[in-house]
Parts: C-alpha cells; structure tokens; sequence
C-alpha cells in the first residue's frame, strides 16, 4: 500500500487517473479506517484528500453554503450559519459517531461509503444538495440523491470523487429536520431514518417539500409521493396520516438483529411525521 | 511497502518517525514514540481508549494514519500534567476513584480536558453525551462524571 496526498484536486485526480490498483479515497478516515483494519480491502493507494486547499473550508455561496468534502461533523456543527439555514442537514452529519468520531467523520464519506443507513444523507437528499465531483475527464455537478446505488456502491464512475457539497439557498419560512431511531441514545446505526424539508406560504401551508428515508430499502431514498401528501397542507392530522402511509408504502427494507421489516416500515412512517411536524415549526409555524 | 518519513509535534516536542502507509497514528505513537498512554481497546474508533488531540480536535488514533501526522500537533495523556504536579482532571480521577483497571482512563482525560476547554461548565448530561464514545468496564461511569464536574469547578475557580 501507498500513501499520497496531493494538493490540488487536479494532482488528486491524475494520480487515481493513473493508479492501475485499487485505490481508497481517505477524508475523515472512520469507515476507511475501520475497513482496513479488518481486511475488508486492500488498496494499492490511499489518497488523502485533506490537503487541498478549500476541502475543508465552509463557503458562502448564491445565498447557500458549499461545504468542502473534508469538512469534518465537528467543524460543520460550529457553523451557526449553516445551521441556522440547514438545522436537519446539521442534525443528521452530528448524529454520526462519538465526540472522536465527529472529530473526523465528513458527510463526504458517509454518502461514498454507500450504507443505507447514512445519517447526513437523508438531510442531504431532502435539501435538494448537489456534489461537486472531480473526475478524469474534468469536474460535473450531480444531486445527492443520484449517487447511492445499493449497499456500499456510488454512482461515481472510477477516478472520479467529490470536493464539495453544496447546500442551496432557501425561501424564508423553510425548516427541515431529521430523525432515525436506534435502540439506545448514542453511538449506534440507524433501524430506520426520515428527513423531511419544507417551505410554507404566508398562510403557513405548505408549498413545497421533500422527505428522504434512511435504513429502509437498499438506499437512501427520495420519496416524492410522501411529500405530495402534505404540500398544501398545514400538517393537520389527515395530512399527517397520508404522509406516515406514502413513507410506509415506500420501504423495501431488510429483515435484522437490529429490526424487523414490520418494525422499519411502522416506524419509518411515524419518523416522517415528528420530523414533518419539527420542520413545520423550524419553519415558523406553531402546531 | 515503501515506509514515509513524518515530522509532527507531539506534547509540544518536536518528533520524527517513519512508519508503514498503513500503520495507524496510535501504533506509531505507542511501538514507536514510546507513548504508552493511549490504549488499544478495540482499534475499530468504538471505545475512545486511544483518543489524543490532533490539531486540537479530539479523534481516536487507531482512526489516523501515522502518515497523517505530517505537519500536525498531536496531544496525548502524557501532556496533560505539569512536570510532577497533576492537572486537576487526573487529581480529581484519584479522589473520586474514577477509575479501577485504568484502561480507559488516559482516553477519558483527553476527552475530558478537551471538553472542558471547549465548554467549562458543562451539564452531567454534557459530559456524558461529550464521552458516550469512552467505555469503561469496570467504573459504571458515575464517577467519572463526578471526577469530571469536581475537576471542572475547581478549574473554573483557578
Ligand atoms: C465508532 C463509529 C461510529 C459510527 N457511527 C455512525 C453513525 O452513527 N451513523 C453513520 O451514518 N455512520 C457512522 N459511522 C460510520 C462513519 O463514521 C461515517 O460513515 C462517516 O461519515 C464516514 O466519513 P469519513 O470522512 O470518515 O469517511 P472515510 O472513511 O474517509 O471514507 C468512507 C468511504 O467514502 C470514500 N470517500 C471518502 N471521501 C470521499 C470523497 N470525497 N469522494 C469519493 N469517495 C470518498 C472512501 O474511499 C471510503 O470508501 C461510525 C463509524 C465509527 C468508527
Ligand atoms: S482503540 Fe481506538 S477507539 Fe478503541
Ligand atoms: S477503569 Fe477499567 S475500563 Fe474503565
């Protein structure tokens, strides 16, 4: 094994262009780490990305935040402005890990490492974020919610990795939220997860939202049916109802130690309305 | 495997090492820098045992590359005391028994001071989401954050 780390993006993506072996990505290293230690790959290179300059800096950018792909839970949780503007994307990035965790786990290599269960990626998916990727063939643009592909795949091609997420502007009186559920409080993987964004009109209806899900089918998944059910809405009970229903309908989970399928699926629904319902009044309404 | 060449400060010292490309930072600080400190409880990032500061952030060193240190500013348990006067955390451990085996305790002084610096009058509930990453087998972690709150109170008095 070798270890290189450029310092510049486009050193970064000649080197992997022409590494023949396989190679490992390193940003905060939790899963990298954890992976080699127990054998799981042996990759010919190892590519720490943390030294080229913006990965880990937080920027303004059109009204949004483009968050470097080294940026660590920790340092994204210290941003109050990015938390003030995307509190559910914060809250799920937070949820990984311990306070040691947090110290290096990015939202970058909890979506490239692929498990379904992914805490930051369901806020990502439902904030409607886009990846900056770094390729052979120069850097694209791609939504969050296109790259999982099934338990630890991605979408990205070979040779390709991210240098950015970029959170978006939003109206005024928007809020999201996320919540997954584990059998204890702390330093666990989610049994089933729900992120819920949403913006309200000045009547306080809803004029626009977007739930993802964790933990419930083979990815993170954006379930537009579910947020059809409470756009035009002020969440009332009926509304609420239809939307634990449509997040129901939407699972295809596995069957574990840590959860039954009739669990995941009857909890993936009431997930979805506690974090509508928090959403609601990050948004600026009461319920 | 091609060994790397890393310059890095350690507790304030100056070191250089070589090690493997994937050697993790806690092996190198303890079978090369003789820093014993930092244990190896499950090398996985599951019991903090191994936590130092790197940079100043709390991390697990069995999660760290030794070849990460380059350049950077690693803090470990055998920093924490002034010569022979003890920082008030690893006194407070003594009088409160925080501790049985000792194992996990270099790991949870580290976190500890690195809590305490960033937020000096936490709440219990703080301290313990703050170390829900250090296990312990053997305290029932009730002391512990005694230990934690008492050392805490009398820093803030100093
Ligand atoms: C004790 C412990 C507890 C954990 N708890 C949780 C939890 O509660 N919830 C949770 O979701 N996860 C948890 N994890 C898993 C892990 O911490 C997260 O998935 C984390 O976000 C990974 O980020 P990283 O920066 O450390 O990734 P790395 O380990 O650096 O990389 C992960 C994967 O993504 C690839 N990769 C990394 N960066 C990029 C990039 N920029 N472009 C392309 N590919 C890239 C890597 O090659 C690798 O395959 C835990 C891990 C540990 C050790
Ligand atoms: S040895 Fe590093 S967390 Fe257990
Ligand atoms: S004192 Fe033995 S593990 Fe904590």
């Amino acid at each position: 094994m070798r270890f290189a780390r450029p310092e510049t993006a486009h050193e970064a993506a000649a080197l992997i262009a022409k590494e023949t072996g396989l190679i490992r990505i390193l940003s905060g290293g939790t899963d990298v780490m954890v992976q080699l230690k127990a054998g799981l790959v042996e990759p010919a290179l190892i590519v720490d990305i943390k030294r080229i300059p913006g990965l880990r800096k937080i920027t303004p950018e059109a009204g949004g935040f483009r968050i470097g792909a080294a940026v660590s839970g920790a340092e994204l949780g210290e941003h109050a402005e990015v938390r003030a503007l995307w509190p559910g994307v914060v809250e799920g990035a937070e949820l990984i890990g311990s306070t040691q965790v947090q110290g290096r786990a990015t939202m970058a290599g909890n979506l490239c490492n692929g498990s379904p269960a992914a805490d930051a990626v369901p806020g990502l998916v439902a904030a409607n974020a886009v990846a900056r990727i770094m390729g052979p063939n120069g850097e694209r643009d791609c939504p969050i919610a296109d790259i999982p592909a099934g338990p630890g795949k991605t979408t990205l091609a070979k040779g390709e990795f991210l240098t950015s997420i970029f959170l978006p502007a939003r109206p005024a009186r928007s809020g999201d939220a996320y919540l997954r559920f584990i059998p204890r409080t702390e330093m666990d993987i989610a049994v089933a997860a729900a992120a819920v964004s949403l913006t309200l009109n000045d009547a306080g209806v809803i004029s626009a939202a977007r739930v993802a899900l964790g933990a419930v089918a083979p990815t993170v998944r954006l379930v537009p049916a579910a947020a059809d059910t409470i756009i035009g809405s002020k969440l009332d009970e009926a509304a609420l109802a239809a939307l634990s229903a449509a997040c129901s309908a939407a699972c295809n989970p596995i069957d574990d130690k840590r959860g039954t399928i009739e669990f995941r699926t009857q909890v993936v629904g009431v997930l979805a309305k506690r974090a509508a319902l928090i959403a609601y009044s990050r948004a600026g309404e009461k319920k | 495997m091609k060994s790397i060449h890393v310059s890095a400060t350690v507790n304030g010292d100056a070191v250089e090492f070589i090690c493997a490309p994937d050697e993790s930072l806690l092996d190198v600080l303890r079978n090369r820098l003789g820093l014993t400190g930092a244990k190896e409880g499950c090398g996985t990032g599951d019991c903090g045992a191994c936590s130092v500061t790197l940079d100043g952030r709390l991390v697990c060193s069995c999660l760290v590359l030794g070849a990460e240190a380059e350049g950077a500013t690693v803090g470990t348990i055998e920093g924490i005391a002034d010569g022979d006067t003890l920082h008030p955390l690893q006194q407070s451990f003594i009088d409160h028994a925080a501790l049985q085996c000792g194992i996990c305790t270099p790991g949870i002084l580290v976190a500890a001071k690195s809590l305490l610096e960033k937020n000096p009058n936490p709440t219990d509930t703080e301290v313990r989401y703050w170390l829900a990453g250090n296990l312990c087998r053997c305290t029932g972690y009730d002391k512990i954050i005694y230990a934690v709150q008492d050392a805490a109170k009398k820093m803030r008095s100093a």
